[in-house]
């Protein structure tokens, strides 16, 4: 898959789903490509040294988001 | 006086154990003073908002530590531990408290040089709290700011030749035993195999695309002083494959008293007179040694390795000369599913540069059939449980061996398929009837 290809693929279909999850495992990405995880991986460090995507760490696990998306170091399920 | 009271980590203090509330407190002292001069660039009251929210957190019986976030160093998806706390108005000195993970050195050797250096840029750009080593083997540096991370980087990966280690869904930092720099045991170079692994895989243990952590660990001999066994996903472990070798006459040494056993490291009492048969011979799980004709013999086909015999008597029993590593699979701590060994893959490999049968036969296509089929935080044990050891096998392309099965009539993971068959799974039925009656 190209480049511009997936990175459009990919922002439309996380942008559809920020109303109920901001973070990603890297399968889900790999999935919405519909790449093997080693072609996927290719296209997603682009994304992330690109800025289009960002990393998010708990320490033990990996996840990645759109920046600036779902709620921050900030808070959760709190009242505005 | 302290920033802040803490009566219930003073309480820690009092046992005749070392504390680490002492230390803290020692390090607290130490920045308060700044006998250095350093020009400190996070809060010089770091550790003592650290003893104070750790003080709240024992009070309310809850952590104050809100649990992961996006910081990291450019271009690398691990390293780094994003930390912050709950309550920075109070403890503004550990509102950001971010961990960096620096990647040990192989074998753990250090020159004093180096800890000076790295203490040095810690002291400076963070809090100067270490934890040397964590479970993964890193260098675990505690405590800093948001915008000391990039310069941390900088100053490790340009001025001390250094580089963070894994943390997060990537290879985590390999980890090795000191090998054949210092021990006669080592069956193979273990520091020179992951240094090559730890370069060859520099996007993967950078770039998480895993579905959970991945250990590599590499211990020279099965005394297995790195716990490989234990803990990395896939372990390799030295053993020889021709016999173990005797020197009779040292032999008699042991048995006579001129040499120590275990190289003299139970002189602190008396034990009484060496007993090859009670200490050696009878321990031997395999019940493969025997003494005859005043010499000792050993039966090594039946060796497993155990590495008890060579411990005790070092000098007159030697690792053999063909040798090679075993390579495990699947060893993880408790998460899910409880704790889980190693299981044999490959029972038999030369360890030797470019190591590309290790990288092709085994790591490679282990990594493509879990990252493939592992589901989201399942370690590779899991899925060697949930799919089967055969399964692996297949993906590896490897035969089942005798050393795949743990126990006779014991082992679920070893079928036969129908074209391993003579004859397949078709029956003459007529035939059949011939002999066995309706």
């Amino acid at each position: 898959m190209e480049y511009e290809e997936a990175k459009q693929k990919l922002v439309e279909e996380l942008t559809k789903k920020l109303k109920s999850k901001s973070k990603f495992y890297f399968n889900d990405l790999a999935n919405i490509l519909g790449e093997k995880p080693r072609d996927a991986k290719k296209l997603i460090n682009r994304m992330v040294t690109d800025g289009v995507l960002e990393y998010w760490s708990s320490g033990s696990t990996s996840m990645y988001g759109m920046p600036g998306t779902g709620k921050q170091a900030a808070a959760e399920h709190e009242e505005k | 006086m302290a920033k802040h009271a803490t009566p219930l980590l003073d309480q820690l203090e009092s046992g005749p154990w070392p504390s680490f509330v002492s230390d803290l407190k020692a390090q607290a002292a130490k920045r308060a003073k700044n006998a250095e001069n350093i020009e400190f660039q996070i809060p010089t009251d770091v550790v003592e908002d650290l003893l104070g929210i750790l003080e709240l957190s024992f009070k309310h019986g809850r952590t104050h530590w809100k649990h992961g976030g996006i910081v990291g160093v450019f271009g690398y998806g691990g390293g780094v531990i994003g930390r912050y706390c709950d309550q920075p108005e109070e403890f503004p000195g550990v509102a950001h408290f971010h961990t960096m993970r620096v990647a040990q050195p192989g074998g753990k050797f250090y020159s004093t040089e180096y800890l000076r250096q790295i203490c040095d840029l810690w002291d400076m750009r963070g809090s100067g709290i270490t934890n040397m080593h964590g479970s993964t083997g890193d260098i675990i540096f505690l405590g800093t700011t948001t915008p000391q991370l990039e310069e941390v980087f900088f100053e490790l990966t340009h001025n001390l030749n250094q580089d963070l280690g894994g943390s997060g869904s990537n290879l985590r930092t390999p980890a090795d035993c000191i090998g054949e720099a210092r021990c006669e045991y080592a069956c193979y170079d273990t520091q020179a195999l992951c240094y090559d692994l730890t370069n060859e895989y520099q996007d993967e243990l950078h770039r998480p695309a895993f579905p959970y952590k991945f250990k590599f660990k590499f211990d020279g001999c099965p005394n297995c002083c790195v716990a490989s066994i234990a803990r990395a996903d896939l372990s390799f472990i030295g053993t020889w494959r021709d016999n173990i070798r005797i020197d009779q006459e040292a032999v008699q040494a042991y048995i006579g008293g001129e040499i120590a056993p275990n190289g003299g490291a139970h002189s602190g009492r008396d034990w009484g007179k060496f007993d090859i048969q009670a200490e050696v011979i009878g321990r031997c799980p395999t019940q493969c040694m025997w003494m005859e004709d005043g010499k000792l013999k050993i039966d090594d086909r039946e060796c497993t390795r155990c590495m008890h015999c060579i411990n005790v008597m070092p000098r007159a029993l030697r690792i053999g000369n063909d040798r090679g590593c075993s390579i495990f699979a699947g060893a993880k701590a408790p998460i899910l599913d409880g704790a889980q060994m190693g299981s044999l893959v490959v029972p038999f490999i030369k360890v030797e540069e470019p190591y590309s049968e290790i990288k092709e036969t085994v790591i490679e296509p282990i990594w493509d059939w879990w990252m493939e089929e592992g589901k989201n935080r399942e370690r590779l044990g899991e899925l060697m449980k949930r799919q089967g050891f055969q399964k692996m096998l297949e993906v590896m392309d490897l035969k089942p061996v005798p050393q795949h099965v743990q126990e006779p009539r014991h082992n679920p993971y070893i079928f036969w398929k129908e074209d391993e068959v003579d004859g397949g799974w078709e029956r003459d039925i007529n035939e059949f009837r011939k002999y066995h009656k309706r």
